[in-house]
This record gives structure tokens, sequence and C-alpha cells, in this order.
């Protein structure tokens, strides 16, 4: 743990990753305490600019931008996890079995992921939430939906790898069941890979819910930073903020995010490091 | 197997393999059509109010909504595969007639974007490669990387804001000035200057991917025997980059370009909402509004068949250029 830390340290980026993101969760967690009360509330009259009687200004309805920032923080990390925790534990289910079975369960289960990577993913989630009716729940089901291929590829493949290897092949010769080949040999052996996955499934789930609320498909009753800007375009002109710092949120999230993972990758497979 | 004869076969198997990825996708329309609150020919006639009765009776009778569920799911597939998409009455046009004519400025839109988003891409993965580690290699990685993080609408709108509001250089909205009726080489202009914005929203997130996997694919390359071979032969570094580094490493690229259609297809929607670009992107969020679930499905399915459509022929052009992959 130690050593991986020290790895980790050494990428610059990467600390300023999880700088950013240190923040970012802070502000998620502390929202209900900083800024009590639904952040839909009317607080003050409508489009008083930032850094003036509220920290970051209010828009058409009077609400607090900042408020808005704090609780979309929170909606758009809560979804992001759990989107990321669906994909993750569905992609390793179907790319683990792909990858130790083989055969024909291995054709039929990556015909099907394949097919789900050529649809067109975006657009398929917006049915999704549509039909559906948009919720926290839909949104994170159509997330899920669109991303777990990419982790039963990968998961697969190392499956397929490791498979082959002696260790394994020695644990099957003793006689153990399938379950505990799987479970205690070969998952652990490909947890790097998949973290390091996971870490960037996080981030772009964090985009496609921000483009579904932009677009109307969020959950009416949580805030969340697509919505506010989508709510605020119809200002731009007179309001620039509105649209301006729910943007600067969601891309310092991301990038943070995309930071953390790239600083993960380095400190956990040494082997690609140059 | 080399030849013509191995190419057709290798075209038929791929045609063949078409199929099923279809069917799926029909399949996979029914659930979705299924899902929908209302009843199949409500969600089919789009708003229910709009639809008279006489046609939802109509409906019902051709979908054999009556009938159990297998019928159902094979009398759609039949009304699909023969392209009948059913008829939008928020739009009063049939859902086909509809989609095609929407067709042309997405893709428009997307070759531009993938023109121009390929074209930086490999120019900076190219001049990052050239000097990695140096500062300029830092600035085109953080380039690369933030606009990887950008959500697509946010940048249109500040675009927006920029080169319409405050420099007043570009139009913010649709895909020429209809009522300044251009003609001739004043309307190419027109489109043209319309077109700018659209495309440098949505193209950065693509050249990014293109900037690392260009960088990437050049640094491989450069390791590889026959550079070593051709800088004995006293070739210019610059040639031995462009004659021959280059033309290996932009393989990666071109198949990752063909790979990204339907992504681009999904960011088409945010970039045309934004700037109320006439194409299918703008159709799939209006018929969102107008709960016209119908036609979104239509839109569903005839793009996942142009992204079929085109991951086959990239396959196809693939061979033909590359003689090491085995038909």
């Amino acid at each position: 743990m130690k050593r991986f830390v020290r790895r980790f340290a050494r990428s610059r980026s990467g600390v300023l990753g999880v700088a950013i993101l240190v923040v970012v969760v802070a502000v998620a967690a502390l929202a209900p305490v900083l800024f009590p009360g639904s952040p839909f509330r009317r607080v003050d009259r409508p489009f008083s600019p930032p850094f003036g009687r509220q920290l970051l200004g209010t828009d058409v309805l009077g609400r607090d931008v900042a408020a808005g920032i704090a609780h979309g923080a929170r909606t758009s990390l809560t979804i992001g996890m759990l989107a990321t925790s669906a994909a993750v534990l569905v992609g390793t289910a179907i790319g683990g079995l792909a990858g130790y079975y083989g055969g024909r369960i291995d054709d039929l289960l990556m015909r099907t992921t394949e097919f789900f990577q050529t649809i067109p993913t975006f657009l398929f989630s917006i049915l999704l939430v549509a039909i559906l009716a948009p919720s926290v729940w839909s949104i994170v089901f159509a997330i899920a939906v669109v991303n777990w291929p990419t982790v039963a590829r990968l998961v697969r493949g190392e499956f397929l790898a490791l498979r082959g290897r002696e260790f394994v092949q020695a644990c099957i010769c003793l006689g153990m069941t399938d379950g505990r080949v799987i479970f205690r040999h070969i998952l652990p052996n490909c947890l790097s890979p998949i973290i390091v996955t996971g870490s960037l499934i996080v981030a772009t789930a964090i985009l496609i819910e921000s483009a579904l609320s932009f677009l109307g498909l969020g959950d009416p009753n949580v805030m969340s930073w697509g919505f506010m800007i989508g709510a605020g375009r119809t200002f731009l002109r007179s309001a620039w903020w509105l649209c301006t710092i729910p943007g600067v949120a969601i891309l310092l999230t991301v990038l943070a995010i995309n930071l953390v993972g790239e600083g993960l990758n380095d400190a956990l497979s040494p082997r690609l490091r140059r | 197997m080399t030849g013509g004869a191995g190419r057709a076969s290798y075209v038929l198997r791929r045609l063949l393999q078409v199929v099923p990825v279809v069917l799926a996708i029909l399949v996979m329309n029914f659930l979705l059509l299924r899902l929908a609150p209302g009843d199949a020919a409500q969600v089919l006639a789009g708003e229910a109010a709009s639809a008279t009765p006489e046609y939802m009776a109509q409906l019902r009778q051709r979908f054999g909504l009556d009938r159990p569920l297998a019928v159902q799911l094979l009398l759609y597939i039949k009304s699909m595969l023969v392209l009948d998409l059913g008829f939008s009455f928020r739009h009063n046009m049939p859902v086909l007639e509809l989609i095609l004519g929407r067709l042309g400025p997405t893709l428009l839109l997307m070759v531009t974007t993938l023109v121009a988003s390929v074209a930086t891409g490999i120019v900076l993965g190219l001049l990052a490669a050239a000097r990695a580690g140096s500062w300029r290699d830092t600035l085109i990685s953080i380039l690369a990387l933030v606009s990887y993080a950008t959500p697509l609408f946010w940048l249109g709108l500040m675009l927006i804001v920029v080169f319409s509001l405050k420099l007043d250089l570009l139009p913010t909205s649709g895909m020429e000035t209809v009522a300044a009726f251009h003609e001739g080489w004043a309307r190419v202009v027109d489109i043209a200057r319309h077109l700018v914005l659209p495309t440098l929203t949505l193209s950065p997130f693509y050249m990014a991917l293109y900037v690392r996997l260009m960088r990437a694919a050049m640094l491989e390359q450069a390791g590889m025997d026959y550079v070593t071979t051709a800088r004995a032969k006293g070739l210019s570094e610059t040639r031995i980059t462009l004659a021959h580094v280059l033309r290996n490493a932009v393989l990666p690229v071109v198949t990752m370009a063909g790979v990204q259609v339907g992504s681009l297809l999904g960011g088409s929607i945010v970039v045309e909402s934004v700037f109320a670009w006439p194409g299918l992107g703008l159709l799939a969020f209006q018929s969102l509004f107008a709960r016209d679930f119908n036609l979104l499905l239509g839109i569903f399915f005839l793009s996942a068949c142009l992204v079929v459509a085109v991951n086959l022929v990239v396959d196809v052009v693939y061979t033909l250029l590359d003689p090491r992959i085995d038909v």
C-alpha cells in the first residue's frame, strides 16, 4: 500500500487530479450542511450576479447557483458511482464467464457484447431514459447498459490470458471448484485493470448524465449540473454565469477523474511504465 | 486466401454477419416499444390525442395487438424490414420520409467533424511524438486531456457566447439564412459559415482521442527495425517520419475513426440541439419533447443500421488498404 502511494505520488498530474477530486467530494458531502434545504428553493431576487449578495449569483427563479453546484456534485458523483458499479459488476461477470469457459458461451456472450457496442450508445441511453421515465434509477440503468461492454471485453481478455497460466492449471488439477479458481485466483489478478477502467467509466458516466439532464432527461427531483446549463441557456446573453459555472464544474470533475485514472494506471501496472 | 474470389467470399461472409445484428436491433426496438407507457398502438401513433381512432384501430389490427407476443414481434419485424416505420402525427409525415430528409445535414456535420478531428488529431499527434517529453508535447497532451473532459453542449454554448454574442462573427443557429434566399456559391458560403461552430464543438472530443492514439502509434513505430534501416541508409529524419513512420501510424487512427460513427451520431444530438442544426439529432431532440416515441425508435433503428453499414464498408476497405489482413 505504501509502495503504491509512493508510485502514485510520482505522477504530478495524478496528484493534481486527487486534489481536485477531494474538493469536489467534500463539497458534495457537505452540500446539505453548507446549503440546507432544497436547491430548487428561491433565496434572492433573480439574476443576481456572482460574487455579490450570493457567492455564485442566482438564476431566473432566484435559486442559488452555489447551492445548485453543491447539490449537483452529489448527483453527478452518486450517479457516476452507481452506474459504474453496475457496469463493472455486469461486465466482469459476463467477461469472466466468456473468458473462463470459452467455446460456445464465449461466442454467445461476445456477440452480445459487440452488439451493444455497435448500436449508437448515446441515442440508446436517451431512448431508455425517455421510455422508462426520467429518474435517478433509469439514468443509472441507461448509463450502465452502454458502459458494461468495455469492462466485459477487458475482463474477458484478462481471464483468457490467466486461464492458460500454470498456477491456474495447477489449481484446476488440484480439483478446485470453478468458483474457487475464479474468485480466489483469477479475479484478484485482474483487479488493477478493472479499477483503472472503472475510474475512467465514472468520468464517462458523469458526462453522459450531464448531457441527458441538459436535454431535459434528468431526474426532475434532484439538482444536476446539466439541468442548470439547460435552464440557463436561454439567458446566455444576459446572465453568462448560469451556463459557465456548472460547465466548469463538470469539466474540472471529469478532468480530475481522468487524471486519477491515468495515475492509477501508471501506479498499478508497472509493466506499462516507460 | 488472396485474390478476387477470396475477397468476394469475405464480403459475403461479412454481409451474412449483419443479418443477426439487424434482427437483434429490431427485437430491441420491439422490446422498447413494449416498455413504453400506454399500449403499442398509442406509442406507434405518437401523441395519442392527435391520431384518429380509425388509424389506431388499423394499427392495432396490423400489428396484431390482440395476438400472442411472438406473432406481434414477427408482424413488427415484417413491417420494419420493408422500411414501413409508421406515421408521425406531430410532423404530419411518414417517419421514413422525415428521417431521410434530415439525414443530409447530419451527414454533412459528421463528415466535416470526422475530417477536421482526424486531420488535427494526426498533425498534433505527430508534433507531440516528434519531440516526446518537450514542452510542446506537454502542451498538446494538456489540450487533449481538457478536450476529452469538456461536455459538448457546454463548449457549444461558450463558443456561441464568444464568437456570436461578443464578436458577432458567426451565426448561432440553423444551417443557412433561409430568409436571404442565397443561391449558388453564396449559399455554399452561407452554409459553411453556419457549419463552423457546430464542427468546432463536436470535433475536439474526437480530436483528443486521435491525438493520443497517433502519438502512441508514432512512438511505437519509431522503435521498429525498418526505421533503423531507413536511418542507416542515410535518410533525413523528416523523410523517415513523413514517408515511413507516418503511413504506418495512421492506420490505427483511421480504424478508430471508423468505429466512432455511432458515437458521433450521439454527439450530434447534443450539438444539433444547441445550434438548431436541422439534422437527425435535432429531430430526435424534438421527438423527445413531443413524446413521439415511434419517431425516436425509427431514428434509432435507421442510425443503428447506418453504423452497421459503415462498419461493414470500413472492414472491406481495410482489406483493400492493408494486404496483410487475412481475408
